[in-house]
């Protein structure tokens, strides 16, 4: 299969699909972003791509679909090996990254949700309380993974930089929204080092939504107390 | 090629369970000698050796390969995949392939085995429809993989077929116990042949946990849940 023709069904406020567009930008490859519309129901293509899930962010390479955030990325990594690597090249230095990757997956994203989506504040504030305390295990792996260097993955942006960034701006609007501080000098100074320097990284400034369109968005759902579905839906 | 440097491959795991048993599989289908080191009390009394080895999560399996440590299932397999490069492959070269894999080995340990157990887990008294139907719509995705294939690897066996290898033993015994009608010859004639299929290799039914005794913890298991629910 030639390296064309590559397709990315995603929503611009997904953190999910903002991990792959992140790798497409890095490895410098030529996409179509087609934005998925829920509020008209899911596309067809949608539908087809992703029988399983029915979600994005969906690569389409050709004519084949690819699923799953991570699994999308570890695939851009593998095809295009001509740009910077995503994963190191070393075994256990890549067994290491996917553990923190899938430790970013089943524990902070989840929490982030959980907060946004809470019913009532005993909930939300139980879910900040879990989600700083794996901040503070995150803060940890990045001081043992980045070895000084300005990222997870050292010099370049790598695999867990994906992986965690891409949620950055929605902290920064949990941050926001609730009057809370998700990252502090005290328990995460690494982290929010790491924060700026992923932020300004030329691959991901430009594709990141800004914390008020972010905000602006999340406030369609957040507030008012019917709407926890959207809000499970559009994080 | 055989490596002719000192390896020293650990694991740590638990008899009953089946992410443990998964890696013993894996290492053993590459032929790679390892160390086996059971968790006596998982529950109560967690070693050393687990804590210092897996302070995140404090679970098994932990492969420790020259003193360093890998854990959660799937991360170990790829490891084991990549490091020992000898047949059989656990994945493809393709990297559109390898997506695939790593698509349906999530979808197993995410989707599907939390659907099996939640319907498997209800009592007699609940009304488990739905949960049934969501666990047979699970099993309909794995039995149209498995179409023209023997193993889900093809015509040996492969990450996903490890990784599903709790359909064959795990949650097909649980279905024994609490008679429930789930992955049937009817409706999942291919699940079902596969399953037979992996029992007949010895690497998998010599690393399947005693039957016997994987019934008498699960009864206790269940006994002392409803004990707990009065």
């Amino acid at each position: 299969m030639g390296k064309g023709d590559v397709k990315l069904l995603g929503l611009w406020a997904s953190p999910f699909a903002l991990r792959v567009r992140f790798a497409l930008e890095l490895k410098c490859v030529d996409y179509e972003n087609l934005e998925e519309n829920f509020g008209g129901g899911k596309s067809e293509l949608l539908l087809k791509s992703n029988p399983v899930y029915k979600e994005v962010p969906v690569l389409l390479h050709g004519d084949k679909p690819i699923c799953e955030s991570l699994i999308i990325v570890q695939y851009i990594d593998e095809v295009w090996t001509d740009g910077p690597s995503i994963l190191p090249s070393d075994p256990y230095d890549r067994a290491i990254a996917r553990f923190w990757a899938a430790y970013v997956d089943d524990m902070a994203y989840p929490y982030m949700r959980a907060i946004i989506t809470a019913d009532g504040e005993e909930a939300r504030e139980e879910a900040i309380a879990k989600l700083k305390e794996s901040l503070v295990v995150l803060e940890d792996a990045f001081v043992q993974s980045s070895k000084g260097k300005p990222f997870f993955g050292g010099d370049e942006i790598g695999y867990v930089d994906i992986a965690l960034g891409a949620s950055m701006e929605w902290s920064k609007v949990i941050e926001k929204a609730f009057d809370v501080k998700l990252f502090d000098e005290e328990t995460t100074p690494n982290l929010l080092t790491w924060i700026d320097a992923f932020l300004a990284h030329p691959a991901i400034k430009d594709i990141m939504p800004t914390t008020d369109k972010l905000f602006e968005y999340a406030m369609n759902f957040i507030s008012p107390p019917s709407t926890k579905a959207a809000a499970t839906e559009a994080y | 090629m055989a490596s002719t440097k000192k390896e020293e491959v650990k694991l740590i795991g638990f008899w009953s369970s089946p992410y443990s048993r998964k890696v013993e599989i894996a290492l053993q289908l590459k032929g790679i000698k390892y160390q086996y080191l059971e968790e006596h009390d998982l529950k109560n009394n967690k070693s050393p050796e687990l804590l210092k080895y897996n302070p995140v999560h404090k679970k098994v399996p932990v492969l420790i390969h020259n003193g360093r440590p890998v854990v959660e299932s799937l991360v170990i397999l790829e490891y084991i995949d990549e490091t020992w490069t000898q047949e059989p492959a656990l994945l493809p070269s393709d990297p559109y392939e390898r997506a695939m894999v790593r698509f349906w080995c999530k979808f197993i340990d995410d989707k599907f085995s939390p659907a099996v157990r939640k319907y498997l887990s209800l009592g007699p008294e609940t009304d488990g429809e739905n949960a049934r139907t969501e666990a047979q719509e699970c099993l309909k995705f794995l039995e149209n993989e498995l179409k023209g294939k023997k193993y889900f690897g093809g015509e040996t066996i492969g990450m996903i077929d490890i990784v599903a290898i709790g359909l064959a033993f795990w949650q097909r015994t649980l279905q024994e116990i609490t008679d429930k009608d789930l992955m049937n010859k009817q409706d999942f004639p291919l699940l079902c042949a596969w399953a037979e299929e992996l029992l007949s290799c010895s690497v998998i039914s010599d690393n399947l946990p005693p039957k016997d005794k994987f019934i008498s913890l699960i009864r206790s298991r269940r006994e002392a849940a409803a004990a707990t629910s009065k």
